[in-house]
């Protein structure tokens, strides 16, 4: 803590005469002006650059709009595009794909995130160590480190094959991880799982840490077996931070882009085009902006209230 | 923090080390392999099987930054001797250097624009998680709620009507787009993390510091900024992280002038598809900062990562 000194003379003097509504009397600038003049540029920021091409991206997206050729101007078409989009069979097998993905990421995060953290929380020496060591995937540039993967991932010199083959004796260049229709959408789940896991595991961690050894002790007393202890605290304690580690997880790799784009870019075909890669598919190689901005819109909304009624869910597992 | 539940065997304790370090090992392995790699040869990178162990060499970092030209023995044979070491490795290949490559630029466009982008994020940051954390606004709430929302949406969602708005008002591939963009984005972040930070600076120093004669603007910078030091550092080191890494607007927005590492590193190309020693070497120089962050911000990383909603 910096500058001890004052802080305690400061806080002894707020000790002995600190009538509640002090502000009131003060010099300078209101309270109320400095509320509007610290708050105004950030909203005003979020406005310029979230806010307004959000606005901009639904009155596309009723329009024919092309952003290539912008001289052709732009036509109104009420909810064709929204019609075309919902009608599309490639957007929901899009959906499909980007369903799975997540349900894999996501289970697959969950069990090893939160085994790692309640093997953590044993604090075996050097625990702290090992955390760090397991977080640094997380932190680093998933484009950077996805391309990296894709040098992993080659068939004759990939070191990924190269693992694989020494322990299961199969020939490393008999299978290709991203040029395979069947193997691709387990690839980038794969990746998304080793560099996501950590952020599963962390949480929990704090989770865990957060349960009181008095809990435990008690139930030692009532004789309750490890498993019993485990299902009956540990779980229903964990839950909410479980819980909140998978809604920020869900809601980013809904978005997924970075990772996938840098792996397998959609393909092979189209297995693991993604909802996000899609999209830029859509808006910036086919330039359809009109039909990619309904298509936006309708991926926001949904994120926004799924994420709405989940956060509904999480609320309700804390209060109990 | 309380500490592991009562009455762990040590056998169970010695199980648990293992798995951990296992797992911990085996999940280092890419980073290990990125850094490697970028001392091999191009054939030893390729090799099959995959080498352990080779004899390094810095032509991964020489490639990174420079940009080569195949010449014929006779022309090589007519060059003054070699003045640099690295002119010399790259003779040896019958190549010389044409000139530096675009690797040390788009380095430091991250530099800029990442830099650029945490000061004003974490500035106006501050200044807004001040005011919620300490003034009565109305709808408070729904403005906090309003700022995080702008989190959710898929960065493509708006980058079309970014693209456009950027094409008309001349800030397509400029820094101070970019810096922009990337404020706009991390500043949700920013205000949450540094609200949660202000809120456990006590009211009562800054209302003392009222009563000595400081107005309410004296008493935020000569008492809450210098409490707040540490969470606006590690505030900033977020923002810096996330400008640093990010990659779907920088691909879509910028192409040359303002384009930073990320879009750029993929496509560094040698003769006969990628060079992989040249990208492994670029992807080490630009991931190392970070790994040093990450160790920086191990206390933090939690509230980080989950926008100041966890704290230890």
């Amino acid at each position: 803590m910096p500058r001890p000194s004052i802080l305690q003379k400061i806080a002894s003097s707020a000790a002995v005469a600190t009538p509640a509504p002090v502000a009131r009397q003060v010099r300078g600038l209101s309270d109320r002006a400095i509320a509007w003049l610290f708050v105004t540029p950030t909203i005003l920021l979020l406005l310029a650059i979230n806010i307004f091409p959000l606005i901009w991206t639904i009155q596309l997206s009723f329009t024919n709009y092309k952003a290539n050729r912008a001289a052709r101007g732009e036509k109104f078409i009420g909810l064709r595009n929204y019609e075309r989009v919902l009608g599309d069979a490639d957007i929901w097998i899009t959906l499909q794909t980007t369903a799975h993905f997540l349900i894999w990421t996501m289970l697959l995060q969950v069990l090893l995130g939160f085994g790692l953290a309640w093997l953590l929380n044993k604090q075996f020496k050097g625990h702290s160590f090992w955390t760090t060591l397991i977080l640094l995937p997380m932190m680093l540039s998933p484009a950077v480190v996805g391309n990296f993967w894709r040098f992993l991932y080659q068939p004759q010199i990939g070191l990924f094959n190269y693992i694989i083959a020494f322990f299961t004796g199969a020939d490393p260049s008999s299978f290709e991880m991203l040029g395979d229709v069947n193997l691709a959408p387990w690839s980038i789940v794969i990746v998304d799982t080793w560099m996501w896991t950590p952020y599963i595991m962390l949480i929990c961690l704090a989770g865990l840490r957060s349960i009181p050894d008095y809990i435990y002790e008690a139930a030692e007393v009532d004789r309750a077996s490890k498993w019993r202890q485990f299902w009956s605290i540990t779980i229903p304690m964990i839950l909410p931070f479980l819980m909140l580690a998978v809604l920020f997880r869900a809601i980013e790799n809904f978005k997924m882009f970075d990772l996938v784009v840098q792996l397998t870019n959609g393909g092979p075909g189209s297995v693991t085009e993604l909802a996000s890669i899609n999209l830029k598919r859509e808006a910036f190689e086919k330039w359809r902006t009109g039909y990619s901005s309904a298509f936006a819109i309708i991926l926001f909304v949904t994120v926004f209230g799924v994420a709405n009624i989940y956060v509904k869910a999480l609320n309700a597992v804390k209060q109990r | 923090m309380s500490s592991a539940p009562p009455h762990e065997k040590p056998w169970g304790k010695r199980l648990a080390a293992g798995l951990v370090i296992l797992y911990a090992l085996v999940s280092i392995i890419p980073l290990i392999w990125i850094f490697l790699t970028g001392f091999k040869s191009p054939q030893d990178s390729i090799s099959y099987p995959p080498k352990m162990v080779f004899s390094p060499t810095m032509e991964g970092y020489v490639n990174v930054f420079t940009t080569r030209t195949r010449q014929t023995p006779e022309y090589m044979e007519t060059l003054p001797p070699p003045e640099t070491w690295y002119d010399e490795l790259v003779r040896s290949r019958s190549m010389v250097i044409a000139g530096p490559s675009k690797f040390g630029q788009r380095f430091l466009n991250s530099i800029i624009i990442g830099f650029g982008s945490t000061f004003l994020s974490v500035f106006l940051g501050t200044l807004a998680a001040y005011a919620f954390s300490r003034f009565k606004i109305p709808l408070k709430d729904d403005l906090m709620f309003f700022i995080l929302s702008t989190r959710m949406m898929p960065p493509i969602a708006v980058a079309i009507p970014i693209f456009l708005m950027y094409r008309e008002l001349g800030l397509a591939d400029t820094h101070l787009g970019m810096i922009l963009l990337y404020t706009a984005v991390n500043i949700s972040l920013a205000v949450w993390l540094l609200k949660g930070f202000i809120d456990e600076i006590p009211r009562e120093y800054e209302e003392a510091a009222m009563i000595d004669g400081y107005s309410r603007f004296q008493s935020f910078r000569k008492v809450v900024l210098p409490q707040a030091t540490t969470g606006i550092a590690a505030t900033a080191i977020f923002c810096l992280i996330f400008s640093w890494n990010e990659y779907a607007f920088a691909l879509l927005l910028t192409s040359g002038t303002a384009q930073t590492a990320p879009p750029f590193i993929p496509t560094i190309i040698g003769e006969g598809g990628l060079d992989w020693p040249a990208v492994a070497a670029g992807a080490t120089l630009f991931l190392v900062p970070i790994v040093f962050f990450t160790i920086m911000l191990r206390k933090h990383l939690l509230r980080g990562i989950t926008f100041g909603a966890v704290r230890k």
